[in-house]
């Protein structure tokens, strides 16, 4: 299976503070990998570096595409998603809780609509070509409700819905840009065990069926342990195990990290 | 109710009389007059009294409709069932006000004075309409919106007294002009949200007063730009008695020499502009780029993270926004056939603003409604001169007690999957 994403001697500075401290790892194409650590262990500096939110102090990250790769810290901002095909959920949901749940999904296939729609010109002129790009992506937008079982509420608002719901109506909304790379930060955060079990259907079939590599980062245990491929583990801002989820379970190096060490 | 909550209800009314007392007795009871020689003053306490009174009895009811159990409130109610009526019939409604604003000119108890007022209440119409691109729909606080509404008041101007050219190349002219200075207020505030934004477009606005009272060269300074052209009917001017080798209105259909026929000309030119600014907003809502205004309006970085390039949805919708202010000011100019800085003050934008926000974000009909209710107030009221700004005030405090969300606040999806099943 070939590489994903490669990250190089990333480094992340605030000022004094190292969140993230000379770090690399591998993440591969439809596999998902996980990075867990103790709060306050630079994961979601890491998403917040991968994703362009932050600028990072040093070090490299690398998109693969076929033979070319190409480097993530050239896109900031909206061009990690645009360009890059990176796509992301947040901790705290960002949905647009006051649009419905159809609207969600069609914001995200903007750029293909926006040229579709002819910046707007075809659009106002009502042209069929425009129609029926809309309808295309409607279509894809069901095809994904379909998926989370949510087709039936299409037309409410998405700030209606329940939490696990909006949990998975996030991460469809990321993958209706098609993403390369998936980063999902804490997406079992507040679910119930059921809905947990939801979730890991939903991540698997994204594994598997669609070309898409996914990066976790997650608390819950059951669903770090239930569907990684890979696991890396960060304390301090460094790396401190790298391995298999049934590796990383009995490494004594995690367990030091979250329980502490035997004087 | 028990006798204790009512005796207890008396007191704090006769409290409030008392205070009322204390601010009316001064302010309201005592009045200067000039009599002979000298100022005289003349108490008025009859209606201090009567004031106070008021302040006690509806105190009295207040505290009597707090102390009540079952929910009543005969307001809020009447208020949520007609904006289900008119949500319910949207599409009904719309239409019987666009008939009506189209026969209005013709009915028998529309005088002069009444157009002047449709006409007026239609431009802000039209204003608020442009500006609900940016608040409504981008959720921009724009409090400086009144600058292109000048801008495009003295584009058209200046354009037209200097070159002579019709209203009609100078109006989409005007339009460009203001929408070019909608991205270039748009630049320097793409980063900023919320309070910080509305200060700074508070402030475009009062720069551009300040450069049309100042650059004199140019705008003439305070005293304004005068002879401004009237707009002609596809060639034909309203005049009594048209120039040499020329056919005005009234000749050319003969008819009898009115100025009611330029008023009504301007009113349904101004409805026309409104009709279409309407219809355009109504349009773009349900393509990506409006979708893409209310998503960064509802939350920007989830817009970044799904490659919406929030650059450029900002200044369509401020360049959009502007553009439409931009058609509302050279129709105001060439109405007034006079523009001064005076008309483009601060409380301009205030009102278009109030209009927008009252009408509940990004409602197009709630636009409509209160402009009526604000601008239509306010003119009835005209004949208690200052004291109409409280009917002003009134009319505010009475939609945001009653519809806290605006008068239409409910927002409909632009595109739905399942058909209106409602």
């Amino acid at each position: 299976m070939s590489n994903l994403l490669s990250v190089e001697n990333l480094t992340m500075k605030f000022g004094g503070l190292t969140a993230i401290d000379d770090l690399s790892f591998d993440a591969k194409n439809n596999q998902i990998t996980s990075i867990i650590g103790p709060n306050g262990a630079g994961k979601t500096t890491v998403f917040n570096c991968l994703t362009g939110f932050y600028k990072p102090t040093n070090g490299q990250m690398f998109l693969h595409k076929e033979e070319s790769k190409i480097s993530l810290r050239k896109y900031t901002d909206f061009k990690i998603a645009y360009v890059a095909k990176v796509a992301r959920t947040f901790q705290n949901i960002r949905l647009f809780p006051a649009m419905s749940v159809l609207e969600n999904l069609l914001v995200a296939q903007h750029n293909k609509l926006m040229v579709a729609s002819g910046y707007s010109l075809y659009g106002l002129l009502n042209l069929k070509t425009y129609r029926d790009k809309e309808q295309l992506a409607v279509d894809k937008a069901k095809y994904w409700l379909d998926i989370i079982g949510l087709t039936h509420r299409a037309d409410d608002n998405a700030g209606d819905l329940p939490y696990g719901d909006q949990r998975k109506l996030e991460i469809v909304r990321a993958m209706c840009i098609e993403p390369r790379l998936l980063c999902l930060d804490e997406p079992a955060a507040g679910l119930n065990p059921r809905e947990s079990a939801e979730l890991n259907k939903l991540l698997k079939f994204i594994k598997t069926e669609k070309q898409t590599g996914i990066l976790l980062i997650e608390h819950d245990m059951s669903v770090v342990m239930g569907i990684s491929d890979h696991v890396v583990v960060l304390n301090y801002g460094k790396k401190i195990f790298e391995g298999t989820a049934d590796q990383t379970k009995n490494s004594k190096e995690v367990i030091e990290a979250y329980l502490g060490v035997d004087e | 109710m028990e006798k204790k909550d009512i005796i207890q209800s008396f007191k704090d009314s006769l409290f409030t009389g008392f205070i009322a007392l204390a601010l009316f007795g001064p302010i309201v009871g005592l009045r200067t007059a000039s009599k002979g020689e000298g100022l005289f003053i003349t108490p008025q306490w009859g209606v201090v009294f009567l004031l106070v009174g008021l302040c006690i009895l509806g105190r009295f009811l207040i505290n009597l409709n707090s102390a009540r159990t079952t929910e009543f409130t005969i307001f809020s109610k009447l208020a949520s069932k007609f904006s289900a009526i008119t949500e319910d019939k949207a599409k009904h409604f719309a239409i019987t006000a666009i008939l009506f604003a189209v026969v209005f000119p013709f009915l028998p108890f529309t005088d002069r004075y009444f157009m002047d007022v449709a006409i007026m209440i239609l431009t802000y119409i039209m204003l608020g309409w442009g500006l609900n691109i940016v608040v409504g729909l981008a959720g921009l606080l724009d409090l400086g919106y009144v600058a292109f509404y000048a801008v495009g008041a003295y584009s058209y101007a200046l354009i037209a007294t200097t070159f002579g050219w019709s209203f009609w190349i100078c109006l989409p002219l005007a339009g460009l002009f203001a929408a070019f200075f909608g991205i270039l207020l748009g630049f320097p505030v793409l980063r900023l949200r919320g309070d910080y934004l509305a200060i700074v477009t508070l402030g475009f606005g009062e720069i551009i007063r300040i450069i049309l009272i100042n650059w004199y060269e140019v705008t003439n300074g305070p005293d304004g730009i005068t002879g401004i052209p009237r707009p002609s009917f596809f060639g034909l001017p309203f005049k009594r008695s048209p120039d040499e080798g020329e056919t005005s209105f009234h000749l050319f259909f003969n008819l009898e020499y009115s100025t009611m026929h330029r008023i009504i000309f301007l009113y349904y030119l101004i409805l026309v502009l409104a009709l279409i600014t309407n219809y355009f907003t109504l349009k773009i809502r349900k393509l990506p780029v409006g979708r893409a205004w209310e998503a960064l309006r509802e939350d920007e970085i989830a817009c970044k993270s799904l490659g919406v390039n929030p650059t450029n949805t900002k200044l369509t919708a401020f360049a959009i926004g502007a553009m439409f202010g931009g058609f509302a000011g050279s129709f105001f100019a060439t109405r007034q056939a006079f523009i001064s800085p005076e008309s483009f003050t601060f409380i301009e934008s205030a009102i278009i603003v109030a209009i927008v926000v009252l009408g509940g974000m990004g409602s197009q009909t709630g636009v409509v409604l209160a402009s009526i209710f604000l601008i239509g107030i306010t003119e009835m009221f005209r004949d208690l001169e200052q004291y109409r700004m409280i009917a002003f005030g009134g009319a505010m405090v009475l939609i945001m007690v009653f519809k806290p969300k605006g008068i239409l606040a409910n927002r409909k999806p632009t595109i739905l999957m399942h058909g209106d099943k409602k």
